[in-house]
């Protein structure tokens, strides 16, 4: 008989109850220790809901932190791969920003309901999805918001784009919580400009924001099995989420 | 960087995909990060029928030269076809 030493994460994908009532599917990773403990919510790139970002929702459960990602393309291609999935949802121009707000509070809710939340929720989110933390920043009550190289947070998507993601300027007076944004300097989508207009903003509506545009660096250089992948700047990067997270999400 | 830079056409069309032939009826044609193909950015075509679901897809991820030669072989490969032997 094998004998258990420690319990450490355990994950799942499963159903809730997502913007208008309907199923959604979310991968999450618990701690398996009845200590308080704060959550994560994890939004995914506009590629989708892949591995990469799976193992990103388990490394917050090996931080400390029970952690969720909503397949934000659940709808549009059930069990699909997510390259297929992404495809879809591009084609039919990404996800709606009122539809992306009521799955993560479907998340945000299900972290906070578990036996060992301590009531303390962050958000965190890459590519288009550091856009969607901002938004959902500003219309739930989390506790703490990374914004990992988002664009399109204080200009639209063009005229003639598919995608329709209009400016968060209007409603960043709303955002609820302190708020980490990781972006690069040789990024364009956002670019340094659009990220410093983004600081500035933040600081005359009083809001706590704290940037770090990293040199060497462009976009997604979180991503593990890209070329963007930046180690030395991921690894500081990384330490930064984990400070700020230990500060606003512990009990 | 992400440039959610995307053209969508209607098209009509038969494609290949994992599991046979569909009806395409749409295609996306963007710039991002490719899932396969091994460079930070490739030119990315996507030949689907939306409403048949995800299953029915045909991907394609293609450095900028290849999409080019792509390109201009199609409309070279129309240009040389005698007037009326396809449909416009």
């Amino acid at each position: 008989m094998v004998r258990t030493l420690r319990s450490e994460i355990a994950t799942s994908f499963i159903e809730l109850s997502g913007h208008g009532a309907e199923s959604i599917e979310v991968y999450v990773a618990t701690v398996a220790h009845p200590s308080p403990r704060g959550g994560v919510v994890v939004i995914h790139h506009l590629p989708g809901f892949d591995e990469g970002i799976r193992e990103i929702v388990r490394k917050f459960a090996v931080m400390g932190y029970n952690a969720a990602c909503v397949n934000l393309y659940y709808r549009e291609a059930p069990g699909a791969s997510s390259d297929d999935a992404a495809a879809i949802a591009r084609a039919q121009g990404g996800v709606p920003d009122e539809r992306l707000v009521g799955d993560v509070a479907a998340a945000l809710a299900y972290l906070r309901d578990l036996d060992n939340s301590n009531g303390r929720v962050g958000v965190i989110g890459y590519c288009s999805g550091g856009r969607q933390t901002v938004l959902a920043a500003c219309h739930l009550d989390f506790d703490a918001a990374v914004d990992c190289y988002g664009a399109f947070v204080v200009v639209g998507t063009p005229e003639g784009s598919p995608f329709n993601f209009p400016a968060l300027t209007p409603i960043l007076a709303d955002l609820h919580c302190p708020m980490l944004g990781l972006f690069g300097a040789d990024d364009q989508y956002p670019s340094p400009e659009q990220t410093s207009e983004l600081e500035a903003l933040l600081a005359h509506a009083g809001k706590n924001f704290t940037a770090h545009t990293y040199e060497g660096a462009g976009h997604a250089f979180f991503a593990v099995d890209r070329p963007s992948y930046r180690p030395e700047v991921a690894k500081e990067a990384w330490s930064e989420v984990a400070d700020f997270f230990d500060i606003h999400l512990s009990a | 960087m992400c440039t959610y830079s995307t053209e969508l056409v209607e098209v009509r069309a038969s494609a290949k995909g994992a599991a046979g032939w569909f009806p395409a009826t749409s295609a996306s044609v963007y710039v991002d990060h490719p899932v396969d193909f091994p460079a930070g950015h490739a030119v990315m075509i996507d030949v689907l029928n939306v409403a048949r679901g995800a299953h029915d897809r045909v991907g394609l991820e293609m450095d900028a030269r290849s999409a080019r030669l792509l390109a201009e072989a199609i409309l070279r490969t129309l240009d040389s076809v005698p007037a009326g032997l396809l449909e416009e």
